[in-house]
């Protein structure tokens, strides 16, 4: 009778364990996962949207939220032109030390956010490595949102140079040789059948950059001077209010935040339903 | 994620001059993108390390002297002690479950895996707080029962097992359903207990993959800065993993000190890169379940 029934959960199969491993999934997920974000959810709704709204309303509060989005988008922006740059030169061209270049590539998912944080502090602190150079210009980049948008910019790299990276491998050779053959000019082929395959590996790069950027705090605390108004980003001003008690405000905040994060998810997903049909790959 | 890159295959020596740019045009972009990657991540690792013994090797060691800077290095050793092997039994349960079976709701299982991968490191010490905290929901039952949680190891280690916990299910997901079931539904017809046929065919199988995440794993539970700081109370010689003690002589502007201090994780950060790059050369195949997105 059950295995007649018409709507199966599970597809019968030899092997054993899925009751286990299934129950053991689910349960280690609600309890690391689900529950916690569960409890913010809980305070979000009990502040309701009119506390949402006008704690988001607070001028501090809406200059660190516009602080994090602008900055992250501008900084994620720059990370894909130069993420789609490194990423082609790696797989297109041969150059001594090239393995080696590819290995450091991933150096900011490995290094620590404070770490990263310091050492950029350090060498565009205005008697720093670079600051000293840049000091003279009369460009401020340490304690200043340009401080910010450094750290980003490192913190965003990896993610746009992985995602077009495999692209890039993948282009045809007949493609680019039917676009010689045919007459067209070097950059004619570049912008007219090379480029446009990578658009959504570029995209979901941008979106993946500008997602981490957002919730990014170890990096960018130590170089930003953290001024409110000026350049103090949303994770900070969560971590004051905790140290304040006020629970409320940063639920708020980090409602927002985890919106906006959602939303950048909900964008890579349709970037990459889009690609599959058009080009027939993520 | 760090996942993405496959073993990086040579390109062509000697392409047809149609189908590349000219010589000058191929080394002025070369030249840009190893300016731009020295400015923006060799000179920070090399800044770490200057700084570090800016006061010579005396001045170095002098920072792991300190009571407290030991006690950071023990509680980070303990928090990824705890939190790496919980989320790789984690992974392999959730990786079986998903990659050998068929079932409903499967992509939205693997969505909500990955659903710490975008959460920011500060609101994954928050949801804790909210929780576990002094006006959390369940805080004053605890402390009513004398359990710490929030500003002591335990909330450190939830903190650090949420931001570390899809790595080595992620890893190895992909490559379990790339290798499919026949192997295991012939080490079963063959009469081994489903144990055996794990231990025997599935893990030989899965080994550097699970390694690779393991170790990406591991990374971030010791250098988690965000998420630990919220939940931590940052209690000097108690509560301070290394991250947060760097922080903390950071701040003190004891600069050398700090540096010192967070050399070690650029250590670990290069020595989790070293190995990385060797397991994608070597066991590359291996490592990826066919598409590697």
């Amino acid at each position: 009778m059950s295995s007649a029934s018409l709507w199966r959960f599970k597809q019968s199969s030899v092997i054993p364990g899925f009751g286990i491993t299934l129950g053991y999934t689910l349960l280690y997920l609600g309890l690391i996962v689900l529950l916690p974000l569960g409890a913010l959810v809980t305070k979000a709704t009990s502040i309701g949207l009119t506390g949402i709204l006008s704690t988001a309303a607070d001028p501090r509060v809406a200059a660190a939220l516009w602080t994090s989005f602008g900055v992250s988008l501008i900084a994620a922006g720059v990370a894909s032109v130069f993420g789609l740059l490194v990423a082609w030169v790696l797989t297109r061209y041969d150059f001594p030390g090239r393995k080696l270049v590819d290995a450091m590539v991933d150096l900011p998912f490995a290094l620590p956010t404070a770490v990263a944080g310091i050492a950029l502090a350090a060498l565009y602190a205005p008697n720093g490595w670079i600051g000293s150079f840049l000091e003279p210009l009369g460009i401020r980049v340490a304690y200043t949102p340009l401080g910010i948008f450094v750290a980003l910019v490192f913190i965003g790299l990896p993610f746009a140079v992985r995602t077009v990276q495999p692209l890039i491998a993948e282009i045809e050779g007949e493609l680019e040789e039917a676009s010689a053959t045919l007459g067209a000019s070097r950059w004619r082929t570049i912008w007219g059948i090379l480029l446009p395959p990578l658009l959504p590996g570029i995209l979901t790069g941008f979106a993946l950059a500008f997602a981490r950027a957002v919730g990014e705090y170890g990096s960018v605390i130590f170089i930003a001077g953290n001024l409110p108004y000026v350049s103090e980003i949303a994770p900070l001003l969560i971590v004051i209010k905790l140290s304040e008690y006020d629970y409320t405000g940063a639920t708020v905040i980090a409602t927002i935040m985890l919106a906006i994060s959602f939303a950048a998810l909900l964008l890579i997903n349709l970037i990459q339903a889009w690609s599959r049909r058009r080009y027939g790959y993520v | 994620m760090s996942d993405l890159s496959a073993a990086l295959p040579r390109p062509v020596e000697s392409q047809l001059s149609v189908v590349t740019e000219r010589k000058l045009v191929r080394w002025v972009a070369i030249g840009i993108a190893l300016a731009f990657l020295l400015l923006f991540l060799v000179l920070p690792l090399i800044v770490v390390f200057a700084e570090a013994f800016k006061r010579g090797l005396a001045g170095y060691f002098a920072a792991f002297q300190e009571e407290d800077a030991l006690s950071a290095i023990g509680l980070t050793l303990t928090v990824a002690a705890i939190a790496v092997p919980l989320n790789l039994v984690f992974g392999l349960a959730a990786s079986w479950a998903i990659a050998k079976f068929e079932f409903k709701g499967k992509s939205l299982l693997i969505t909500l895996i990955d659903l710490p991968f975008s959460v920011s490191p500060v609101v994954s010490g928050l949801i804790y707080l909210l929780l576990f905290g002094a006006q959390g929901l369940w805080g004053s039952w605890f402390m009513a029962h004398g359990i710490k949680i929030a500003f002591a190891l335990p909330g450190i280690v939830l903190a650090t097992v949420f931001v570390t916990f899809p790595f080595v299910a992620r890893q190895l997901i992909p490559l379990m359903q790339e290798q499919g079931t026949t192997e295991e539904e012939a080490a079963l017809t063959l009469g081994a207990s489903g144990w055996r046929t794990f231990l025997t065919v599935t893990l030989p199988n899965i080994k550097w993959g699970l390694l690779y995440g393991v170790l990406l794993c591991n990374a971030r539970a010791m250098g988690e800065f965000g998420a630990v700081s919220v939940v931590s109370g940052h209690i000097r010689g108690l509560t301070n993993t290394i991250p947060l003690h760097v922080e903390i002589l950071y701040n003190e502007y004891n600069f050398v000190a700090a540096f010192a201090v967070a050399s070690l994780l650029a250590c670990l950060a290069l020595l989790t890169l070293a190995l990385k790059s060797f397991l994608e050369w070597r066991h590359g195949a291996d490592l990826a379940g066919g598409a590697s997105h």
